[in-house]
């Protein structure tokens, strides 16, 4: 595939992930970042990001299994996440956050529990298209580069 | 994004921003993702960035409460700080800033992902220059140098 068109698989495909509401305009801003004094900008911004989020989903799930949850701890974590979602662009996994926020508001595991389950789905999602898109951000650096 | 208004804007020289010269801003903060998109964003507007993860490593490298070593760090134009942090709050770190008297006159700009008013009063009137909603954008970080280089000779 030539270098145009894998560039517009990549709008196209960020486009799609905009519409269907699991990235926001913030994710423009962290592409506009990128440049060729930062090539990898967006590729490093997702790495820590994905890194961040699954051990911070994992504590969740670990502070959860207590039979006494200590919601103040959940509360700090939940609001890490919701942060890095926020800071990233991931729309849809910063309002799965809010229902787990307020779960465990409310003190209520059985809510708390049936959150997680939402913030890991949406969250498995998110980390699927981002690996396609730095697949094809990639094969475009590839190309980018043979070129030269 | 809330500024503290008018009033006193006495920039003395040596806190002054020269035509041409790159701006030193610590950034506070201890989300990871975070640091690295206000550094980004602060070194695209030609800004020089020293980074802290929370607010006692901020106090440690601008030598707070140390008389003798107090503002003899490379000189710090801006500092930008979250709110939530675990330990001292950026709340925290403001009083302790504008208690120095060496470096109460730097700009301390508080971050929040949360807009909460009494916060917000409660950082202002404690002498933040401004109060910014995460995550930043471009155009915040145009507002920011446009404080600091609003106060030149």
């Amino acid at each position: 595939m030539d270098l145009a068109a894998l560039k517009t698989q990549l709008k196209n495909f960020v486009q799609s992930m905009f519409e269907e509401g699991v990235l926001d305009n913030q994710f423009s801003q962290i592409q506009a970042l990128q440049d060729s004094t930062n090539p990898n900008f967006v590729e490093e911004v997702i790495t820590l990001f994905c890194n961040d989020a699954e051990r911070i989903i994992n504590e969740i799930n670990r502070n959860l299994g207590y039979q006494n949850v200590d919601f103040s701890n959940l509360d700090s974590y939940v609001h890490q996440l919701k942060g890095s979602s926020s800071s990233i662009g991931a729309n849809r996994l910063k309002l799965a956050c809010a229902n787990l926020h307020q779960a465990s508001d409310e003190r209520n595991k059985e809510g708390c529990l049936q959150a997680l389950q939402l913030i890991t789905c949406e969250y498995c999602l998110l980390r699927r298209k981002f690996q396609a898109l730095l697949h094809l951000e990639r094969s475009i650096v590839e190309l980018e580069t043979n070129q030269k | 994004m809330l500024s503290s208004g008018g009033g006193s804007d006495s920039c003395s020289k040596d806190m002054a921003v020269e035509l041409g010269d790159e701006p030193h801003v610590l950034v506070v903060d201890d989300s990871l993702i975070d640091r690295k998109l206000v550094e980004r964003l602060l070194k695209n507007s030609s800004c020089k960035v020293t980074t802290a993860e929370n607010a006692l490593r901020a106090v440690n490298y601008l030598r707070l409460g140390n008389d003798t070593l107090e503002g003899t760090v490379s000189e710090v134009n801006m500092i930008i700080t979250d709110y939530c942090m675990p330990g001292m709050t950026g709340y925290e770190l403001l009083k302790k800033i504008k208690e120095s008297s060496v470096l109460k006159e730097v700009p301390v700009v508080i971050m929040s992902s949360d807009n909460i008013p009494t916060r917000i009063n409660q950082c202002l009137e404690e002498g933040a220059k401004m109060f910014m909603l995460k995550p930043l954008t471009r155009s915040d970080v145009k507002q920011l140098k446009w404080h600091l280089m609003k106060c030149r000779s």
